[in-house]
């Protein structure tokens, strides 16, 4: 029973840790550009696919290192287009990554077919830490860790650089942002590489996790949008506290009564928007 | 249907020109059965039209005359179709009460949810209604026993109307899409009245220049969430169409994908016009059903690009350039 209890909390934070880096990836494009990225879970497919043809060549430590960059570097292309509809109507911006799903998910359908892939991990990877416990396997252990060291280097990079400070800016009020000199159209397209590099992280960690299909990255997308809302838009550690709270939350529901572990995150969300509206670490008056 | 000529804001045009669209798009509608299968077509195909034309215009509503943009709005379409497959199947066999039913749930969901969220603008709204919606989708798909899950809920066909003595039967394609028909444009006739009304003007006053309308002592948020409200009346009452048109509701209904696509033929058409969603919803509509029987697996991606070329070449939709040259 309490193997059971474990085994379900364990996944239910596999998927935390998922909804986290999702969340922020997506939350950094949408508190900068103002545009919700609907292709990012497919950033996340195409991130798992570089994966697995990179693996082939590079073995997994290559692809690991390599296949992020190859993803935030489609985002670059993505952004380019992007700017031509920053100034319209948000509704503009929203249907070209509604758009942009459909291709991406499309074109990786028809690359590499509609059946889920396997893809074989380093042999020590795939050990269980205990023989009692045999579901926590070290890549459990190092996708965690690798999420929890990739979250802190975000931080500090927003903290403690020039361009990290700039995009903090930029989230409060970027005409002015503008008008003291920043080249925006610039500092936009890092912003938006470096969401799509998270996406594409997240891929590489999906390989061992999940199984890789051009829609592995939907069921993600929504919990990620909850996570912004629930902890509020506009602000980054209220994301990362909205994605660490739904995934602890589904979790635990999922150790009581795994039915209830997605109903629940809508719980919370209608909780959420009925008590404090502008999300738990949101600003009033952000983003309206 | 005057009003909808004042409604695309053509106050002084000759009054001939005024009426020849509305002529001509009555004529088109009222003969779809007859012109539509010789280009090719079928009789439900004219159907959908007319269902996603009515559930696109009623967001519309809200995104082209108040400016507010709601990407859930598949939400309330679909249980607009639940609401009136369940009521088929499991209450009374009576076409009026199911659509009833599938209206109130519907219209009233967006209602109470829109309480939740009138103060938000812009992409926050937006994200808020996406979130939302897709709670309706999670149940229609889990709730197996209930919804029929993943398959969706069968087991259901429409019933002859029976008005006193005299009984009508609305099973045969054509006639149904008559009744549909006759349905639009009752709804329509409506919308027009009410984008007509001082309310309606009060809507596109909020639209033009918030803080202004908010100065003038227009209560915004009551209007936004009216107009909310209205829109996801209107969109229940096309998902009821869909139900009764397929005889079948899946939790695609209620997707948020069909959200997207509620909107793109809204911008497709050309959202500042009143009719431009039905053109929006036409042209959609021929082009999936072209692109999913011309190409099997990858209509998706084809799809997705007219949406990103569309989006990036003609963001005043078909009607709003066509305004546009008929101004210069």
């Amino acid at each position: 029973m309490l193997t059971l209890i474990l085994y379900n909390v364990t996944n239910g934070l596999m998927l935390g840790a998922f909804y986290v880096l999702m969340a922020l990836g997506l939350s950094l494009i949408l508190n900068l550009s103002n545009v919700i990225n609907f292709a990012h879970g497919n950033f996340l497919a195409l991130g798992a696919y570089m994966a697995l043809e990179l693996t082939k060549v590079v073995g997994f430590w290559g692809a690991f290192l390599i296949a992020p960059l190859l993803t935030a570097l489609v985002g670059v292309a993505v952004e380019l287009l992007m700017r031509f509809v920053y100034r319209r109507d948000p509704v503009y911006s929203l249907l070209l990554t509604f758009g942009l799903a459909f291709v991406m998910q499309g074109l990786m359908l028809w690359w590499w077919g509609p059946a889920p892939q396997e893809m074989h991990m380093v042999p020590a990877l795939e050990a269980p830490v205990s023989a009692d416990l045999f579901f926590i396997t070290w890549y459990r252990v190092f996708m965690v860790a690798i999420v929890i060291v990739t979250v802190i280097a975000v931080f500090a990079f927003l903290r403690y650089t020039r361009v990290g400070l700039r995009i903090r800016a930029g989230t409060l009020d970027l005409d002015t942002v503008a008008a003291l000199g920043v080249n925006v159209k610039l500092l936009r397209t890092f912003n938006f590489t470096m969401g799509c590099l998270l996406a594409g992280l997240s891929g590489v960690l999906a390989t061992g996790a999940i199984g890789i299909n051009p829609n592995m990255g939907d069921d993600l997308l929504m919990p990620s949008f909850i996570a912004i809302i629930i902890g509020g838009v506009g602000s980054l550690t209220g994301t990362l506290f909205g994605g660490l709270l739904i995934g602890v939350t589904a979790a635990l529901t999922a150790a009581v009564y795994p039915a209830a572990s997605e109903v629940v995150i809508f719980v919370m969300l209608v909780l959420v928007l009925l008590i404090r509206p502008r999300g738990l670490m949101g600003e009033e008056g952000m983003l309206s | 249907m005057s009003s909808t000529a004042t409604v695309t804001g053509a106050v002084d045009r000759p009054a001939q020109r005024r009426w020849l669209p509305l002529v001509a798009i009555w004529l088109a509608l009222i003969t779809a059965p007859v012109w539509f299968p010789l280009l090719g077509g079928y009789t439900a195909l004219a159907g959908s039209v007319l269902v996603f034309g009515l559930a696109a215009m009623g967001l519309n509503l809200l995104l082209g005359f108040t400016g507010v943009l709601s990407f859930g709005h598949a939400a309330y379409f679909g249980l607009g179709a639940y609401g009136a497959g369940l009521t088929l199947k499991y209450v009374a066999a009576s076409t009026p009460l199911a659509m009833l039913a599938g209206t109130l749930l519907g219209g009233l969901g967006g209602t109470l949810f829109g309480l939740l969220i009138v103060r938000r603008r812009g992409v926050y709204f937006a994200m808020c209604t996406i979130a939302f919606g897709q709670i309706f989708y999670y149940i229609a798909y889990k709730w197996n026993d209930f919804t029929g899950g993943f398959d969706g809920l069968r087991g259901f066909h429409r019933e002859p109307i029976g008005l006193g003595a005299l009984a009508l039967d609305i099973t045969d394609g054509n006639r149904f899409y008559y009744f549909t028909l006759v349905v639009f444009t009752l709804a329509v006739a409506l919308m027009g009245f009410l984008l007509r009304s001082p309310f309606g003007r009060t809507l596109r006053a909020i639209r033009e220049n918030e803080r202004r309308a908010r100065f003038l002592g227009i209560p915004i948020e009551q209007h936004i969430w009216l107009s909310f409200s209205i829109s996801c009346f209107f969109t229940a009452l096309a998902g009821t169409l869909y139900a009764l048109l397929n005889n079948f509701a899946d939790p695609l209904a209620l997707h948020y994908s069909l959200s997207g696509f509620f909107v793109i033929m809204a911008v497709l058409g050309g959202m500042r016009s009143f009719w431009g969603p039905l053109l929006g919803a036409a042209v959609f509509v021929v082009l999936r059903d072209f692109l999913s029987s011309w190409t099997v697996n990858n209509w998706m991606a084809f799809l997705g690009a007219v949406f990103m070329l569309s989006v990036l070449f003609f963001p005043r939709g078909m009607l709003g350039m066509l305004k546009r040259r008929g101004v210069e």
